[in-house]
């Protein structure tokens, strides 16, 4: 049951208990948000029936192409960053040519979907929170959930699986577009060809590097779409409620690409 | 037999008591009716039915199942008897009317793309809205948003309808429609109604009994020949409120 009812408690104390509290609630908000991730992996075996797919298509549509515009802005400048920043310092030891290893290496397994995954997270699930967050404090959770339909595998569930496949798409996208920018900058600032660039680029990277981003990216795509769901699901207070619990889906969903990037990285190396 | 029985019930919402050991039933083939000012619990009251909300204290069966600590299938079961109309409409934003309307039969029924439009058309003619089938929520008014999800409640003739506020909203001579329409649809289906408003004229005229909540309290409840009777002081405010007096003519002061 999503339909929770407001709870109400008396005011804590002192700071003990306030902080206690503070806790326990995000303990508990925790838990709930990954019974919320069991029950929608759970729910993707309806993924395939026609009105599911279509779902699927329409939030993919959303959740990608609708941010395509604003990542391939991004993933060129940072590529550009990457090769000007990296190559100023090469150039000291006549390595400017390496720049190529350093921009694809580092885009494809940090900047690509680290940068899709913080973008997502701003554009797609800011949307998501703020979508089902209305749609909580208006009772259409509730009128879901007395008709029978469970809005995990009405909602949630198509949300995550366009996430899944759209996230890791878009930042192999961003790391493509993210070498271009670094091979135009090797080319017009740094005096490294385009061919020679792209040889370098290519001889060190290692297919390795790129499942690593692909995972990554995945991972994010899925705690973008639980983080906003629950925050969505958690609504209360009428619009207010909604404003509050979109900037804090977005707050989280930041905090927790950080984190869990960092801890896949170190993994892998 | 009872379809609804509260059995006391109470129930703390922000701190403040909103129902207060409340018990009541409710008979088969009722038109139930509960009145009772802004904030008196009367949606808390129907929300305790289908367990969105669950009492601190007592029970509210329904039939012979004890909806409040009902879970998993046999809540499931237990929601299936209902239709729901509730205050906002809660249609989705993102669904035309008609396929809002479709979404329960869709969801539960193997029925054919035809059929259902067929029924879905039918039941929103009931309503009046068989023009407005393709319009989005957003683009329709709110009396208009109203019917809709009467028409979604209704649209697959469960066994008790809870209406919260059905004419709130609508202009009285749609209001007259939706009274007479909740009427012929209990007698129709033979199920029971129970329908929460503030409209004294549609609570007189079609409810079988009205019950008056009040501060936590179920302060009467009667025939509406009885209801217009009553000695209860916060009955008498009510109906005077709206100029109904004792001989249950409309009469301005
Ligand atoms: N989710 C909630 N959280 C806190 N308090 C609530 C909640 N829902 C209802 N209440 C309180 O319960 C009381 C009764 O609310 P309810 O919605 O049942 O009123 P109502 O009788 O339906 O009034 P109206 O005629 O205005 O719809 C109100 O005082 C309200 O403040
Ligand atoms: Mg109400």
């Amino acid at each position: 049951m999503l339909t929770r009812e407001p709870e109400h408690f008396p005011p804590s104390v002192n700071t003990v208990g306030r902080m206690g509290r503070t806790v326990l609630f995000s303990l508990r908000r925790t838990g709930q948000a990954v019974i919320l991730l069991i029950l929608a992996i759970i729910n993707i075996r309806y993924a395939l029936t026609k009105r599911a797919q279509r779902e699927i298509v329409i939030q993919m549509f959303a959740s990608g192409i609708r941010s395509l515009g604003v990542i391939t802005v991004v993933a060129f400048f940072t590529g550009m960053i990457l090769a000007l920043q990296t190559g100023i310092a090469l150039r000291e030891f006549n390595q400017e040519v390496n720049i190529g290893t350093a921009v694809m290496v580092s885009m494809l397994r940090e900047m690509g979907p680290f940068m899709t995954g913080l973008i997502l997270a701003a554009a797609v699930g800011s949307s998501i929170a703020a979508q089902i967050g209305t749609m909580t404090i208006s009772e259409e959770i509730a009128a879901l959930e007395l008709m029978g339909i469970d809005p995990v595998r009405f909602l949630v569930m198509p949300r995550l699986v366009a996430m899944m496949i759209m996230t890791p798409l878009l930042a192999f996208y961003t790391s493509i577009i993210g070498i271009l920018g670094g091979g135009i900058v090797g080319i017009t600032q740094l005096g490294v060809p385009w061919v020679k660039y792209m040889q370098n680029a290519t001889m060190y990277a290692e297919t390795k590097d790129l499942y690593v981003g692909l995972l990554k990216a995945f991972i994010f795509g899925i705690i973008i779409t639980i983080v906003a769901c629950k925050q969505g699901f958690d609504t209360t207070q009428g619009a207010v409620g909604v404003g509050l619990g979109t900037r804090q889906s977005v707050i989280t969903s930041f905090l927790l690409i950080l984190i869990s990037g960092y801890f896949i990285t170190r993994l892998f190396y | 037999m009872n379809a609804v029985s509260f059995q006391n019930v109470s129930k703390t919402l922000g701190g403040k008591v909103i129902l207060n050991d409340v018990s009541f039933d409710i008979k088969k083939g009722d038109v139930f009716v509960i009145v009772g000012p802004s904030g008196a619990g009367k949606s808390v009251s129907l929300k305790h039915m289908v367990r969105l909300m669950t009492p601190d204290k007592g029970n509210v069966m329904v039939g012979n199942d004890n909806v409040s600590t009902a879970a998993g299938n046999e809540l499931t079961l237990i929601r299936r008897k209902f239709g729901y109309l509730f205050q906002g409409g809660a249609l989705l934003a993102w669904m035309t009317i008609a396929e809002n309307v479709a979404l329960p039969l869709r969801e539960h029924t193997d029925l054919d793309d035809c059929t259902i439009m067929d029924k879905v058309h039918d039941t929103l003619k009931m309503v009046g809205l068989e023009n407005d089938t393709e319009k989005l929520p957003a683009n329709i008014s709110g009396g208009m948003i109203k019917r809709a999800g009467l028409a979604r409640a209704i649209i697959e003739s469960p066994e008790i309808i809870l209406y919260d506020e059905p004419t709130s909203g609508l202009d009285p001579v749609t209001s007259r429609h939706i009274d007479k329409l909740i009427v012929s649809l209990r007698a129709e289906m033979n199920g029971t109604s129970i329908v929460v408003t503030h409209d004294l004229h549609s609570a007189l005229s079609i409810g079988t009994r009205i019950a008056m909540l009040y501060h936590g309290d179920i302060v009467e409840l009667a025939t509406p020949e009885d209801f217009i009777n009553s000695t209860d002081q916060e009955v008498k405010e009510f109906l005077a409120a709206q100029y109904i007096t004792r001989r249950g003519a409309w009469e301005r002061k």
